[in-house]
């Protein structure tokens, strides 16, 4: 498929490509139907939506409508891989400029009540174009060091952006410039929560997952202990831990000094754990199946210990299916870790809970897209190194 | 010597080892043969102690297996098996030196030791070592897997199917580098086939296995001779009988005084090969000769004499 449809216009026919025509459809759209900013008297009122060509000065409006009209036209039709990533890129690039210019545009001079904030039709555009990069970059099929440095890149324009000041003018850097102190304290919170939950999962999950190798008969009541675990909904589990953690703080000597209390960081910090004991534990248990029988048997006629084996042959090839497990974990703990603020643990849940009872929207922006972009940026880093891990003629040898 | 006495192994209500004695002499090539399921692989499986008998015992020159750990044991007992088994995320050298790296050689030693067998195996070092084992040909794998087995200079070499994964061409080759290893290091060897020309081949005993029953343990004449069973006459193949006492004959053995026409044939053909050669080209009698010199010659009668049935 791939191939068929990189390849340019064929017998005089233009040709379409199928995702390039819903992608046009999306971006005419967001072009001309929706709103691109939203602009408000203060951060609580309803906003009032400003086209694209009312968003942004003249000039400017032309030129990101003509170069977003020319996006459009380079996902409708069949062209090269590089020409669309170059596309994609290249418009991304200008959303994200223009986007803090109608900022700068749309607020009255002096006035720091007005919140402008980007409109759907900024959003449906970004999501367009990242999709069309998406499809661009997965078609290329770039090694995993490429996407390493991609994402090194992407994040250099973010901080280029954020420290030049172009958004400062956005309502979501208004609200971080009122609270940049406990923005950071919160974002702090969140990392270690999602890592916290994850290093213990794994320094206990790994070898549960190899205890269940060793002994076939507790495999099923662990795994479906497990299973029944990851069914309890995240507020629910958050919930039930609160009565046997306030026990603990009362009842084991030293368990409240070192913070475990009802409610707070510490059933949080439980709760992403035991969600994150499944996906380590089974990926374990299926990457030590997978390890060859007769690479086993070979280690253990050799004279390997049973340590020596583990250390030694089976880890090392079950590692890119552990290590998959945790990428799996990483990733649903950087979401899951939000919900954490409800019952007092903090993280960037914080803000998505405040500005949700202030119906603040801009509030919960601030709270969710360093959530998501955490969350994508951590899938990239783990995919790539799960690539890397990979070795080949490791799965041809399970054949 | 490797002596087993009355081993029986029981899973469940299956015994699938009952009761066998056997025993190899040092320096000397068994190759167990048996259909699957017949407990070859599990009867090899003790020496080494990858199966712990039910019952007897298994004493390598004289001591009883038991008396040292398994992990020790085996690391003194060369092992290589079916589709070679090789560490696909270790380079040749690293798989080579797992055994010596085990028993705490130092570096150099080892790394002498690994280009010695990457020698022997016609491999060269320079090439190979660094080579991941997805890399090389299967049969490349296969010698790599016996070149492992052999790192550690054992007195004993287990081998489990090794060829098995080979095409017949590179099998004879693996085969003939096999004899030639185990004359000049006088390696005792246990091999476990279902192949009996194999191990008729290979083996300077032959043990047949059926259900868990050592059947018959003869020199490979008498096992084509006089089969104890049955069974092992169907597994020799009644119609091959002429033709496998004939491969076990050289052609320097039975050369006479004489001479005769044509092309002349290697003292090192097997006689089977050199019946074939006469029949195809026509001929009577052939002229046998050892390193380009006509030492006498060998007759198509006294080489069908040598195929009948010994009295």
């Amino acid at each position: 498929m791939a191939q068929g449809i990189s390849t340019a216009a064929t017998g005089g026919r233009v040709a379409l490509d199928k995702l390039g025509v819903i992608l046009a459809v999306l971006v005419a759209a967001g072009a001309f139907l929706l709103p691109f900013a939203t602009f408000r008297a203060n951060r609580i009122v309803l906003g009032e939506p400003r086209s694209l060509l009312e968003a942004l000065a003249p000039a400017e409006a032309w030129a990101l409508l003509a170069l977003v009209v020319a996006g459009g036209g380079v996902a409708l039709l069949r062209m090269p891989i590089r020409v669309k990533l170059a596309a994609s890129v290249g418009v991304l690039c200008a959303l994200l400029v223009a986007v803090g210019r109608a900022g700068t545009f749309l607020t009255p001079e002096g006035n720091t009540f007005a919140r402008v904030s980007p409109g759907s039709g900024f959003w449906l555009l970004l999501f367009a174009f990242a999709l069309m990069m998406a499809d661009a970059l997965s078609r290329l099929a770039l090694s995993p060091g490429k996407r390493l440095a991609g994402l090194a890149v992407a994040a250099a324009i973010l901080g280029a952006i954020l420290v030049s000041g172009l958004w400062n003018d956005l309502s979501i850097l208004k609200e971080y410039a009122n609270r940049s102190g406990a923005f950071w304290r919160e974002a702090g919170t969140h990392v270690l929560l999602a890592f916290g939950s994850l290093a213990l999962a794994t320094a206990s999950g790994v070898p549960i997952g190899i205890a269940l190798t060793r002994a076939p008969g507790l495999r099923g009541p662990v795994l479906n202990v497990l299973n029944i675990v990851q069914t309890i909904p995240s507020i629910a589990l958050f919930g039930l831990l609160i009565a046997p953690m306030a026990w603990i703080a009362a009842n084991v000597p030293g368990a409240s000094a070192i913070g475990i209390a009802g409610i707070g960081a510490a059933p949080a910090l439980v709760a992403l754990y035991a969600y994150s004991l499944l996906p380590v534990v089974s990926n374990t248990v299926v990457g030590l199946d997978g390890v060859p029988r007769q690479t086993v048997d070979a280690a253990t006629g050799m004279g390997m210990t049973d340590r020596q084996r583990l250390a030694q042959v089976e880890l090392p090839l079950a590692f890119p299916v552990i290590l998959t497990g945790i990428r799996i974990v990483l990733v649903q703990n950087i979401g899951l870790a939000t919900i954490a603020a409800l019952i007092g643990g903090g993280g960037l849940g914080v803000f998505v809970f405040q500005g949700i009872g202030q119906t603040a929207m801009d509030l919960v922006l601030l709270g969710a897209v360093p959530t998501v972009v955490l969350a994508v940026a951590a899938a990239i880093v783990l995919d790539a190194l799960v690539e890397m891990s990979e070795r080949p003629g490791v799965r041809e040898a399970h054949a | 010597m490797i002596e087993i006495d009355a081993v029986t192994k029981v899973y469940g209500t299956q015994t699938v080892v009952d009761a066998v004695s056997m025993t190899v002499p040092s320096g000397t090539i068994a190759v167990i043969v048996g259909t699957s399921g017949s407990g070859k692989t599990t009867l090899m499986r003790t020496i080494n102690r990858l199966v712990e008998p039910t019952s007897g015992a298994v004493r390598i020159d004289g001591e009883d297996n038991r008396a040292l750990p398994a992990y020790e044991l085996r690391r003194r007992i060369g092992y290589a098996i079916q589709g070679h088994g090789l560490f696909p995320h270790r380079t040749v050298a690293q798989n080579i030196a797992t055994v010596p790296g085990l028993l705490g050689w130092d570096q150099k030693r080892i790394a002498n030791r690994v280009d010695e067998l990457l020698d022997l195996f016609q491999l060269d070092p320079a090439a190979f070592r660094e080579r991941m084992p997805h890399e090389l040909s299967g049969g490349q794998q296969q010698r790599i897997g016996v070149a492992r087995a052999l790192a550690a200079e054992p007195n004993i070499l287990l081998m489990d199917e090794p060829y098995g994964a080979l095409d017949p061409i590179i099998r004879a080759k693996a085969q003939e580098d096999l004899l030639a290893i185990q004359a000049r290091f006088g390696t005792t060897i246990v091999l476990v086939t279902h192949d009996m020309e194999e191990a008729i081949r290979l083996g300077h005993r032959i043990a047949v296995m059926d259900a868990g029953k050592l059947l018959q343990y003869s020199k490979p004449a008498d096992i084509i001779a006089k089969p104890a069973t049955p069974f092992v006459k169907e597994l020799i193949g009644a119609p091959e009988r002429p033709f496998r006492l004939l491969s076990l004959v050289r052609v320097a053995d039975l050369a006479e005084p004489g001479e005769a026409a044509g092309a002349p044939l290697d003292a090192g053909l097997s006689a089977r090969d050199a019946y074939a050669e006469l029949l195809w080209s026509g001929r009577e009698a052939a002229p046998v000769a050892r390193d380009g010199a006509i030492v006498g010659r060998v007759r198509l009668q006294g080489l069908a004499k040598q195929a009948a049935r010994p009295s």
